[in-house]
This record gives C-alpha cells, structure tokens and sequence, in this order.
C-alpha cells in the first residue's frame, strides 16, 4: 500500500502551492502528478510518487550511497583477510 | 527504470549476503515493519540469503491488513446505501466482512468504485454533483498526505457530497506495542522508509533509546533490504541501539515538512483498533474538529456500529510476528487469495498472501 514509484518530472503546471502539479515520466508511461508536497523540485528532478502525489526528490549523491557503503564494507573485509594471514 | 533496477543488482545483493556472513556472531531476530518490504523479501528470496542466526519476521505494515473487521462493516454498509458512489483502493474490495465483501456489494448493484488517488474519488464528486461520493481512506503516514489534500481541496472548492470513511494508523505506536508485549522476540526493526520520506524519523530516537533496539529506515527494492539488514545487524553485534538511514536518496530526518503541516490541518491523533491487536492508544488519525463534515461514519450514522474478527483467523498474532502464515490450520486449505478468512491473505502485500503465492512448495 506504500508502495512509491520513482518518475522523472517532465513538465510544471500551476502558480498555486496547493494545486501544483505535472507530468512525471515513469519509464515512458506519462502521468499527471501532484507537487504541493515538493515545492523545490525542478523539471529534470526524479521524484517518489505515490497514490499520485509526489512525497520526496530523490538525491541523486545519496543514491550512490548503497554502492559506496558496500565498496566500503569489502574493502575492510580485505583488510580483516590480510591482517588474519599475516 | 532510474532509481529501480540498480537496486535489484543480484551481484551486489550477494556482496551484502557475504559480507553479512562475516559479521553474524550471534542469533538475531528483526521485524520489518512495512508489507511492501515483506513482499519483496518473499520474492526475492532474501531470507534465504540469511544467515542462519539471522531470523526476519514480517511486521504490521499492510494497511489493509490491519483495518479491522468493523471498519470493513461501516464501508459495506455505507456502499450499500442508495446513491452512493464507494471509491477504494482495490485491495479493500475483496477483504471479507461479516457475510460478504466490497466487491459483493458491488456485484449486487452498489456503485463501488477503484481509484488510483483520492484527488481521483473528488474529481468523480465534483462531475456528479446529485450522487454522494465516499473515499476509503486507509493507510499508514505515507498516505496520510494525499488523503489530506482531497479533504482540504473539497473544503475550500466548497464540494459538500464528498466525505472519507477514515482508517489511518501510525507506525510508532504499533512499534511500542510490538516491543512491550511479554511474548515479543523483535531484537531491531527495518522502519518502513515511505512512512519516514513523510515523517523523518526522529519519531523514533526515544523508541531505540528507551528499548535498546536498533531501527534502520529502510527502502524496499531487494539491495536496500539487505544493507538495512546488515547496518541493523551490525548495530546489534556492536552493543548499539540507534536509528540509522539506509534510505537516505529519498528520506531526510525531518521529513517532508509541507505534508506534515497539511496532515496536521486536517487530521488529529486519536485511538484506534488494529485487526487482531484490539485498540491501540494514540495510533491513528481521525479528522479535526474542522473537517467533521467530511466524516463518512457521521454523515451516514455508522460510527456506532460495532464487529469482532473471525476466531479461526490468527492475523493479529501474524501482524505482530508472533507466528508465521504457514503455522496457521487454515493456510492454503480454507484460506487463500480467491477466499480469505482474514486480511493478512488479501492483500499482496500481507504476509499470508505473499507465502501463497512465493512459498506454497515449502510448507
């Protein structure tokens, strides 16, 4: 029921905050999507959408994070390996 | 798709297993909270990616599956009033009431309707003005914002034949309760990361404090489960009781503030029962002063109405990960997806149905 769906915003309609809205990208399928909820994001942004309103922008360097904490954990693995045979 | 198929990388999820191996001293057990991360576990087998010492067991967090029987009986009774038009979610429909089911009431003339959004179920009110439009609104935080716009657009756009039926509960409260029953066995939580893009998550700094738990806010493709497992983990082999972000591309500590301020405009925190838990104090959402007018149960006389679950369902010992669906009597046999006994098998992100369907060959 949470479920949440990344999109690219495409286009911006509307002046009024609470009536903000566009048209997001999901992987080719084009909807018209709420943006009261995030108010800084920019055509171009990737958002998190969910029953039709966009609840978060995703962030790109965080994004990253995933990746980076396990080249991290691996690299401290060797590090455990070559301390241990030493 | 961007942002999705990255994280569905089997290499990487096996890199996060391996390494999760290494860390595992002792036997853990963590409850994800959210039924989107239970369905994803399920499907992708990521418990079988586990550890042995490392037990998951699926938490409350299916909407669906926690709304009691007796909300279920207010919106039947309601769909079947003349001249309601009854807008839903889909996976509300075919949770069993009493003697029949939403879509029953449908079949049987009523005007029973699923919508992607709520601003979808006001838009039907405004192009039909003579018919008296009801949206069920279910949910955790994550939808709490959504339903909140429809109420606070029908306010101010002056749209008197629409109204909600409310059914929305919060996540902390369910989480205390969960670590204060005398059976529980929940070590850390994987908290469901929709709900904290929405609220942040310092809500839940005094629950790892005050219960010596750790709490990953944790996102729901397969590589985000894994790594909230290991951080969780990790935090357990360590002595540490903390709140940590996985999910950090899409959750911020404080949240999303502008939904937070309409959330708290249009609804206010009151008390509500879970199916198969009872009444949990402070654990949802009922609409302000306000905004009563848009209160579906008083519009049309139900609040009073009153309904026990079903006996032979164990759905409130599944929801708070007492017992696992395939230890129920009635698994696959006199419940399934096509005739439920209880809600846990309804919806696809309850914890019976996704073993039905991904796990029937293992029971």
């Amino acid at each position: 029921m949470c479920l949440a769906v990344p999109g690219k915003i495409e286009s911006i309609e509307g002046t009024d905050p609470i009536f903000r809205s566009g048209k997001v990208n999901f992987g080719g399928i084009m909807k018209n999507i709420n943006l009261a909820y995030v108010p800084d994001a920019k055509v171009g942004d990737y958002v998190l959408v969910h029953v039709g309103f966009a609840i978060s922008t995703i962030d790109e360097a965080e994004a990253r994070e995933v990746f980076e904490y396990l080249r991290q954990i691996g690299e401290l693995a060797e590090l455990e390996e070559s301390s241990n045979t030493q | 798709m961007k942002f999705i198929d990255e994280y569905r990388d089997a290499q990487a999820v096996q890199r996060y297993s391996r390494a999760l191996k290494r860390i595992v001293k002792k036997s853990w057990t963590i409850m994800e909270i959210c039924g989107g991360q239970t369905h994803s576990i399920v499907k992708y087998g990521l418990d079988e990616l586990l550890p042995s010492g490392v037990t998951l067991v699926h938490g409350p967090g299916c909407p669906v599956c926690v709304t009691p029987l007796e909300l279920i009986e207010k919106a039947i009774e309601i769909a079947s009033t003349p001249n309601v038009m009854f807008c839903s979610f889909g996976d509300m429909l075919r949770v069993p009431g009493n003697s029949k089911d939403l879509l029953t009431v449908k079949a049987e003339g009523g005007d029973v309707r699923i919508v992607y959004s709520p601003l979808d179920a006001l838009k039907l009110a405004v192009d039909n003005p003579q018919r008296e439009v009801v949206f069920f609104a279910v949910g955790f935080e994550t939808t709490a914002p959504a339903n909140a716009m429809a109420v606070f657009q029908a306010k101010h756009q002056g749209v008197h034949n629409f109204s909600i039926l409310v059914s929305h509960v919060l996540v902390p409260p369910a989480m205390e309760a969960i670590l204060s029953a005398p059976e529980n066995r929940v070590q850390g939580f994987l908290a469901a990361g929709h709900v904290c893009a929405i609220m942040g998550y310092t809500e839940y700094e005094p629950i790892a404090q005050k219960y010596g738990v750790p709490i990953v806010v944790t996102g729901f493709e397969p590589l985000d489960i894994i790594q909230g497992i290991y951080m969780c983990v990790r935090q357990l082999e360590t002595g540490r009781a903390e709140v940590e972000n996985q999910y950090s591309r899409s959750v911020r500590r404080e949240g999303n503030l502008p939904a937070q301020k309409l959330i708290r405009e249009i609804f206010c925190v009151v008390p509500r029962k879970w199916r198969g838990v009872g009444e949990i104090p402070q654990s949802g959402l009922g609409l302000q002063e306000a905004y009563t007018d848009f209160d579906a149960e008083k519009r049309f006389g139900v609040a009073e109405l009153r309904a026990d679950e079903p006996a032979e369902c164990i759905s409130g010992l599944i929801l708070q990960g007492i017992r696992k669906p395939h230890e129920c009597s009635a698994f696959g046999g006199r419940c399934t997806p096509e005739h439920p006994l209880g809600a846990t098998m309804v919806s696809s992100e309850g914890a019976c149905a996704a073993y039905y369907h991904y796990r029937r060959r293992t029971n």
